[in-house]
């Protein structure tokens, strides 16, 4: 094998990581206590907030329901963005990335659930209904099962990588599907009344601890997604490292 | 069950889930770190290792 023009990517390889670790060494202190200082304004807000007139003192389950199943998109969503880095420019990040976000995404869409059934208890009379709202979203929760077994069950991280991004890819139609399920499909859920195109339907008493933790909840997600990134890239040095040990004990040996 | 029950449920589980998802990646990038402490006392170092400290 001709070593020369090997020799600048694999520099790049390994130098953006280590990058990387040093630009975050820097970035989370500050990201981290950001996701703190909103969330507690937020969840102090959110409690200050008036009552619902119809839904009464169950309304405040809305200021972790909605970011979470925010963040199980968001999430999705940086991970599908990961993969085209994957698939198109081989970033040596993006399949760091995809492993790291999808316990979190796993984590935020099992919590959007819960709160979601728990809420829905109270209000609706049941638990769970196999709607389409309701169940896109429990297709999710079970494709970032699917993604999460897929970046761990292969030894060659090549080949993890590019299969966890084509089946990344292929889910992302997903993402629209549970957006619009609730305008396209007859559901217990209510409409969108937040994102919409004529503006919130929400009262700004509420709409805003609901954005404050909502941006809470997105800085969080940052603060855990870096801190991800950076122990999945520990990982494979770690495996680097035990490789090269292991082909210099063969070295001695022999 | 009263209607504050549900939402003390609701909150219970974030916190549960939350506090779990970041008790477990600060205790893994722990443990990653004390591996590569481990092998580069016992002398094994990453190629790149050179190249970074040049850089």
């Amino acid at each position: 094998m001709n070593n020369a023009p090997a020799q600048p990517s694999r520099w790049m390889a390994l130098a953006n990581p280590t990058r990387f670790i040093a630009l975050t060494d820097r970035l989370l202190p500050w990201l981290g206590t950001a996701a703190a200082a909103l969330l507690a304004v937020g969840l102090w807000l959110a409690f200050q907030a008036p009552e619902d007139y119809q839904q009464g003192i169950t309304v405040r389950i809305m200021y972790v329901h909605v970011p979470a199943a925010w963040l199980a998109m968001f999430c999705y969503t940086t991970m599908a963005a990961s993969a085209l880095g994957t698939l198109v420019w081989k970033h040596p990040l993006a399949d760091v990335s995809l492993k790291a976000a999808a316990p979190i995404g796993a984590t935020f869409t099992a919590l959007a659930l819960i709160t979601g059934s728990v809420w829905g208890k109270p209000m609706w009379g049941t638990w769970w209904v196999w709607d389409a709202r309701l169940t896109s979203v429990f297709v999710l929760f079970l494709m970032y099962l699917g993604i999460i077994a897929l970046t761990r069950s292969m030894d060659d991280q090549a080949k993890a990588a590019k299969a966890a991004a084509i089946m990344t890819l292929v889910g992302f139609i997903n993402i629209p599907i549970i957006k619009f399920s609730v305008d396209w499909w007859n559901t217990l859920h209510q409409p969108a009344s937040v994102m919409r195109l004529d503006g919130p339907t929400i009262h700004p008493s509420m709409l805003w601890p609901l954005i404050i933790c909502a941006l809470g909840f997105t800085a969080l997600f940052l603060t855990l997604h870096l801190m991800a990134m950076r122990a999945e890239i520990w990982r494979r040095r770690v495996v680097a490292m035990r490789r090269m040990s292991a082909r210099r004990a063969e070295r001695q040996a022999s | 069950m009263s209607h504050a029950a549900y939402v003390a449920i609701a909150y219970g589980a974030a916190a549960l889930l939350i506090g779990g998802l970041i008790v477990w990646i600060i205790t893994d990038q722990r443990a990653r770190k004390r591996e590569i402490a481990e092998l580069e006392a016992r002398g094994v170092r990453r190629r790149a290792k050179a190249k970074e400290n040049a850089e």
